[in-house]
């Protein structure tokens, strides 16, 4: 393993490679701040300059574009309530009142310290772990992960619904319900088309979340335009302020990484589950594990709310690089497509890899160290820079949000429909929004419709048609139990107010 | 009595559960599917009795504190405007290109939504767009629709 690690060591500090790290973070900053270019757009596009490149060097520069899309997602998270990806809508629960009430600069600087740390804490953890972590992957069946999606549905709705459960539930179907159109993914069946061709490959994600999180927000936005109240809080969006973190913030950070950082992990390593779950789980974890008082500042702007999801997000990247590496299995959406060109390489990740490729192996862990001091290095001097994006006055930020949603969908497709559908479902997302109905746990329900398909057909096939495979494993009863517990608690503390 | 707009929202919940039901049942599975412990109607049967239930759940139990909008401070003109003009920007975007469609969109979002400032109204639609353009079609090669430059021979 030392021989492996330094000759990761002596791959990693080449000239070129660092140089390779250095322009993936930079590029994956700036097209994942952009909204609808997440870490698989940018990836994908790198993969053709890849191309030329020594496997190792490629992936490390594909290594470097993924964690710096997934801090840039956070930093449009932040500023324009418009996730880039789904692994940083988390993160704008509590980072975009932040920047509402004027601490975007706080807000920037908090996310760039848990990402630098979440992805530093996690690199240590893929090198000393991976071989065993992948074991432990292995032991997770169909049944557990149907179990670990309806806990991650069950534990979002309850932690952003405000107190209505049951709307944040209804969100959940209405988000399964957008999933299951077009080709069940088994037989090809159309399902929910309505005989329209453009339907048939289903509603795209990236549809889904420019629809309900950056346009549906630059029409509350302009909606609102007359509420004094709103007004107020648009005023105070153009304020910066400082990036300098006091005492007070600095503690609440510093307690929030660590249990993130180990959640976000295991759960990056996780086949299927990624950042998404792992933000998600780490900030519901962090609601259970701060005080009362701090509980109320959930969504409200809450340092620990921002920190633990941010740490979180950064940590499951470096995690689904286990299944990616040693199985061969990619952990998420873009770790797939970085098999794809890893594959392209002629190199087929799996259990042997760092016996064979020890150079790719370890190669792509010491750079992730390097790729994690240079994102901070980058982006802390840069955040006031990128903070000025707020500055920016309303008649020309909203209109300009509109457009690259509509080209967001446009560079995708090259499709009317699609447009329209966009409008369509953001129209209705303001509507309820209006109204308290939560969006995020319509796009991770939306996000794990397919998966959640998939896992149920798998137990249900293994066992039958009868539902015992809910409870005829441990694993699968645990996580049950943890989701039954959330629905119980939502309930007594529904009761609890009434009296 | 009267009804709150979240329970009408529920009501309308449950008849799009109930739609999304009947659709369901107009799922044509293979023959040798129909009686498999799974086919392509199983998880959107259980999704649509799900939603009806919650649906039922929310329309039955007594409200706590149903959400309270203001209409008389809801700016529904501007945001209709803009609704519509982003429809003609997806309905010309494919046949006009992206570059003049793309402008027009910005100029009249700018000057619906209140803008006067014309040098700014132009900086940030014509020389913007025409920058970004080249940063996608130019520098990363992705390529933008666009009839009218290709006829001028601006682009290939």
């Amino acid at each position: 393993m030392i021989e492996g690690i330094l000759i990761g060591l002596q791959t990693a500090l080449s000239f070129k490679n660092i140089l390779m790290v250095m322009m993936g973070c930079f590029f994956g900053t700036i097209i994942g701040m952009l909204p609808g270019l997440g870490p698989m757009t940018a990836i994908a596009l790198m993969i053709t300059i890849t191309y030329g490149f020594e496997p190792a060097t490629g992936l490390i520069l594909m290594a470097g574009v993924y964690y710096g899309a997934v801090f840039g997602g956070s930093t449009s998270s932040i500023l324009i309530n418009a996730p880039g990806v789904p692994g940083t809508v988390a993160t704008s629960f509590d980072g975009y009142p932040m920047a509402q009430q004027g601490k975007a600069g706080k807000a920037l600087a908090i996310a760039a310290y848990s990402s630098f740390a979440g992805g530093t804490i996690s690199a240590i953890f893929l090198l000393f772990a991976a071989p065993s972590l992948s074991k432990v992957s292995l032991a997770f069946r169909s049944p557990d992960y149907f179990a670990l999606m309806v806990l991650g549905l069950t534990a979002v709705s309850a932690f952003s619904s405000k107190g209505q459960f049951l709307k944040a539930m209804m969100m959940v179907i209405l988000g399964l319900m957008l999933a299951t159109v077009g080709q069940d993914s088994l037989s090809d069946i159309t399902r929910f088309t309505f005989n329209n061709m453009n339907l048939t490959d289903g509603i795209s994600f990236v549809l889904v979340v420019m629809a309900t999180f950056a346009m549906s927000e630059a029409l509350t936005i302009i909606l609102k335009g007359k509420d004094p109240s709103r007004a107020t809080e648009q005023i105070s969006l153009s304020k910066l302020g400082s990036i300098k973190l006091d005492k007070d913030e600095r503690n609440k950070m510093l307690k929030s990484i660590p249990r993130s950082s180990v959640l976000g992990f295991l759960i990056g390593v996780l086949p299927g589950a990624g950042a998404t779950i792992a933000s998600f789980l780490a900030y519901g974890m962090e609601r259970n594990y701060v005080k009362e008082d701090e509980k109320k500042l959930f969504g409200k702007g809450s340092v620990h709310g921002l920190a633990a999801p941010e740490t979180a997000n950064n940590a499951a990247c470096s995690g689904s690089f286990v299944p990616l590496l040693t199985l061969g299995i990619p952990g998420s959406g873009t770790t797939a497509v970085m098999l794809g060109a890893l594959l392209g390489f002629g190199i087929q990740p799996g259990p042997r890899l760092y016996m064979t490729n020890p150079e790719i192996f370890w190669s792509v862990i010491m750079s992730m160290y390097i790729g994690m001091v240079i994102l901070l290095i980058l982006n802390l001097p840069l955040i006031p820079y990128i903070a000025r994006v707020l500055a920016t006055p309303k008649n020309f930020l909203i209109p300009l949000i509109l457009f690259f949603s509509v080209t967001g969908i446009y560079l995708m497709s090259f499709n009317n429909f699609d447009i329209f559908l966009m409008i369509g479902i953001a129209v209705l997302a303001t509507f309820l929004r209006l109204y308290n109905f939560p969006m995020p746990p319509l796009i991770l329900a939306f996000v794990l419709g397919g998966l959640m398909e998939e896992n149920l057909r798998r137990s249900l096939l293994i066992s039958n048609g009868s539902f015992n495979f809910l409870w005829d494993r441990p694993l699968t009863a645990v996580i049950l139990v943890f989701t039954i517990s959330i629905i119980s608690w939502q309930i007594y503390s529904s009761f609890k107010k009434k009296k | 009595m009267r009804i709150s707009i979240d329970k009408i929202i529920s009501l309308l919940f449950f008849i799009l559960s109930a739609f999304y039901l009947y659709q369901t049942h107009q799922i044509e599975v293979f023959s040798f599917d129909e009686n498999a412990p799974f086919n392509a109607k199983t998880f959107p049967t259980f999704i649509a009795y799900i939603g009806m239930f919650l649906s039922i759940l929310y329309l039955a139990l007594p409200e706590r504190a149903p959400s309270k909008v203001d209409h008389k401070v809801l700016d529904y003109k501007s945001t209709l405007s803009l609704v519509i003009i982003t429809i003609i920007y997806g309905f010309v975007i494919l046949k006009v290109g992206f570059f003049f469609s793309t402008s027009l969109f910005l100029l009249l979002s700018y000057y619906f939504l209140g803008e006067r400032r014309w040098i700014w109204m132009f900086v940030l639609s014509f020389p913007f767009v025409a920058t970004f353009m080249f940063l996608l079609h130019g520098l990363l090669d992705i390529y933008l629709r666009d009839p009218i430059l290709k006829m001028i021979g601006i682009i290939g």
